[in-house]
């Protein structure tokens, strides 16, 4: 169809759903083949990054974490996502998306010992294809990007994923990922977590674009539209795009619609910029119950194993938290150290100010 | 007077200039509807409206270039960039179009903009959510990069940076926020820009610095008064242009120098402090003159930042230093 000239893409794009806020399979076409065990393993992760989510706030508040983004409520677009890929598939994060590392093979006290301020939290185990989580907004972007270049260049079946939030959609790193991407045919997927605010900014106040899906059209992507708090939307979504990026068909943009149900960061007072009655609406569609739901459908799960992840995954971040807190501290001679393979003179000098 | 910490007499700056001069604006991310991730611009958006004081998209390039396009259609922006460390999405349109514009345009236009951003460290923040890159922006011709020590010079600074014709880049540091409170006329009045204050006199020698280290140096010459010896502090305020002849001035007095800056110590501030210092008072030093700084590393992660920052004691050293040599 040949468009009028002048006339602005507004069509909304539907998102894809297969799951129903009540647990319902509505959209059998779309529902991922998993297996009981893994849709078990699903819920599992989802119960476990919740309560260490739930910790992880106390700790901070406590002093023993530094900067911590919270992630409750998108546990979909985060373990579903990362559940879709392969473990050679390389991960380039956002600073919230912590949860794919660890999913992926980061050791969780690691991630807590960035958090804390520690170099050697980014010291991630070989085998592990993820980056350290990126605090320039946009610049995960083009890292990924360059990643999927390499495999393209490698002829390795893999892919790359990025993930930025509604407002890192604006920064002109995300345009030229895209871009690029887009003419070299890249296997990379740009997974968008829309949570509707870019700390305080709303989405409305972000872009005039209907969506960010619709973003994908000026670099010649496709680039659809899923609904972020239902986890099988997520993983078809980025299984599908995985299996087209593998083929050689190039990237995708994922607009994944959320919420997070808390503030932007431990320092953020979210009742200054949004209202408890849309708080409220979001937890309606809370990503864990919709799928325990299902599964308790199923005959797959109980109240009981929620009670019991719950407990289980208080005790890994006790004693991953206790880890961190006794790795050796980091020096300013050691940091010295770490810029250059072989320490220049002028700053072997240096060290003797901290000695 | 009223009492005021530094964030609060940035705010009553913009707010008397937003009054006196309708083509004052204020943007950047998050600055509208709840003032800032530090709360700075707090309240302004409801005193004087959304067309004035607004949120834009998280893009800061386009904050620049926004900041350009407005001075050139004679608006007085004031455009935050949330923190130092992303400046350099931005650094195109700050260091290269805006700083260029006069020049480019043979006088014809002007880049009347204020870039506001906190800076420096010592708060346990996000990596890359501290850093000090006055340097970087020092170097760079067409624009004055301008850093106060209190609240005093914070508001009577950004006066002068929004009355400016020509861009400038003010730096706020992070430490200093709610640091302390001081007396704060109300009311328009301005801190002349390109001019250090000597802020404690002595006859020792010269510790020239700027910013939080201002403090710290204070520390370190209260210290060094109880064993006798007597330490002048020059606080530069704006650190592009450097106002040498407050300097040569002291260094005439004192006969010895150091320099404390809390950025990294090569080919900064300080390293152009010095290289004055030398083309216009070099007969007039006792002692080689010395640098207090960060080390030549990454600003470094939380856990390692105050022995990373320059302490009083580092300070206290230098000057035994000098005074030995
Ligand atoms: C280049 C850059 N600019 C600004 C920031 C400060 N900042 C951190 S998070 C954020 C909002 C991001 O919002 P969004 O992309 O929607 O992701 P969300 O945090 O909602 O997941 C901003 C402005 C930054 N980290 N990097």
């Amino acid at each position: 169809m040949t468009r009028v000239p002048y006339e602005v893409y507004t069509e909304d794009v539907e998102a894809l759903s297969v799951l129903s806020p009540d647990g319902e399979v509505i959209n059998k076409d779309k529902l991922p083949d998993l297996t009981d065990d893994q849709l078990k393993e699903i819920m599992y992760r989802m119960v476990f990054t919740r309560t260490w989510d739930d910790r992880a706030v106390n700790l901070g508040r406590q002093g023993r974490l530094g900067f911590y983004a919270p992630v409750s409520g998108q546990e979909a677009t985060m373990i579903g996502s990362e559940f879709a890929l392969e473990k050679e598939d390389f991960i380039c994060p956002g600073y919230r998306d912590i949860p794919q590392l660890v999913w992926h093979g980061l050791p969780l006290y690691q991630a807590f010992l960035y958090s804390r301020g520690h170099q050697h939290g980014g010291q991630i185990p070989d085998g592990v294809n993820v980056l350290m989580p990126q605090i320039i907004i946009g610049a995960q972007i083009l890292h990924a990007t360059g990643i999927a270049m390499g495999f393209q260049l490698k002829k390795q079946k893999n892919v790359a994923i990025t993930y930025t939030g509604d407002g890192g959609s604006s920064e002109g790193d995300f345009y030229e990922g895209l871009n690029f991407a887009g003419r070299f045919k890249l296997p990379v997927i740009f997974f968008v977590q829309n949570n509707g605010y870019a700390i305080t900014t709303p989405f409305a106040k972000q872009t005039a674009s209907k969506s960010i899906a619709h973003k994908a059209v000026a670099v010649g992507i496709p680039g659809i539209k899923v609904d972020g708090m239902d986890i099988f939307a997520v993983i078809t979504a980025v299984r599908e795009a995985a299996e087209r990026a593998r083929n050689g068909e190039g990237a995708t943009l994922i607009e994944a619609v959320t919420y997070r149900f808390r503030p932007h960061s431990l320092s953020d007072d979210a009742s200054k910029y949004r209202s408890k009655d849309e708080e409220g609406q979001w937890s309606e569609k809370d990503p864990i119950n919709r799928l325990a739901k299902y599964l308790e459908k199923k005959g797959l799960w109980t109240e009981e194993d929620t009670l019991r992840v719950r407990e289980e995954a208080k005790a890994t971040v006790n004693e991953q938290i206790k880890k961190a807190e006794q790795t050796e501290k980091m020096t300013v001679s050691g940091l010295i150290d770490s810029m250059f393979e072989v320490t220049p003179k002028h700053l072997e000098e240096q060290k003797a100010d901290f000695e | 007077m009223a009492q005021m910490n530094m964030k609060e007499a940035i705010r009553d700056a913009m707010r008397v200039e937003l009054s006196r001069d309708p083509n004052v604006m204020i943007f950047g991310e998050d600055v509208g509807n709840v003032g800032g991730v530090f709360r700075v611009t707090e309240g302004l958006q409801k005193e004087f409206g959304e067309e004035r004081i607004f949120d834009t998209p998280l893009a800061e390039s386009a904050i620049g270039g926004l900041a350009f396009g407005l001075g050139v259609q004679g608006f007085r922006p004031i455009a935050e960039i949330q923190f130092v460390g992303f400046i350099f999405e931005a650094l195109d349109q700050i260091v290269i179009q805006a700083a260029r514009l006069r020049y480019r345009s043979g006088g014809k236009y002007n880049a009347p903009i204020v870039f506001r951003t906190p800076f420096g460290g010592g708060v346990k923040a996000a990596e890359l959510h501290t850093d000090s890159l006055e340097g970087l922006i020092a170097q760079s011709p067409g624009i004055k990069v301008v850093i106060p020590s209190n609240p005093y010079d914070a508001k009577g600074l950004l006066i002068a940076s929004i009355r400016d014709n020509d861009p400038v880049f003010f730096m706020e540091h992070l430490n200093l926020y709610h640091a302390f409170r001081a007396e704060v006329p109300e009311g328009e009045y301005t801190v002349e820009l390109g001019k250090a204050n000597v802020v404690r006199e002595g006859s020792d020698v010269s510790i020239i610095t700027y910013g939080l280290m201002v403090h710290t140096a204070t520390k370190a010459a209260e210290q060094l008064e109880k064993e006798g010896i007597k330490a002048e502090i020059i606080d530069l305020r704006t650190v592009s242009p450097i106002d040498i002849d407050t300097i040569v001035a002291s260094v005439k007095k004192t006969n010895r120098a150091i320099v404390v800056q809390e950025a990294q110590k090569s080919s900064g501030v300080a390293a152009e402090v010095i290289a004055q210092i030398n083309e216009k008072a070099i007969l007039h030093l006792e002692a080689p003159v010395l640098r207090v700084a960060g080390p030549d590393t990454v600003y470094p992660f939380a856990q390692i930042e105050d022995t990373w920052i320059p302490t009083p004691a580092r300070v206290i050293t230098a000057v035994k230093q000098v005074l030995e040599f």
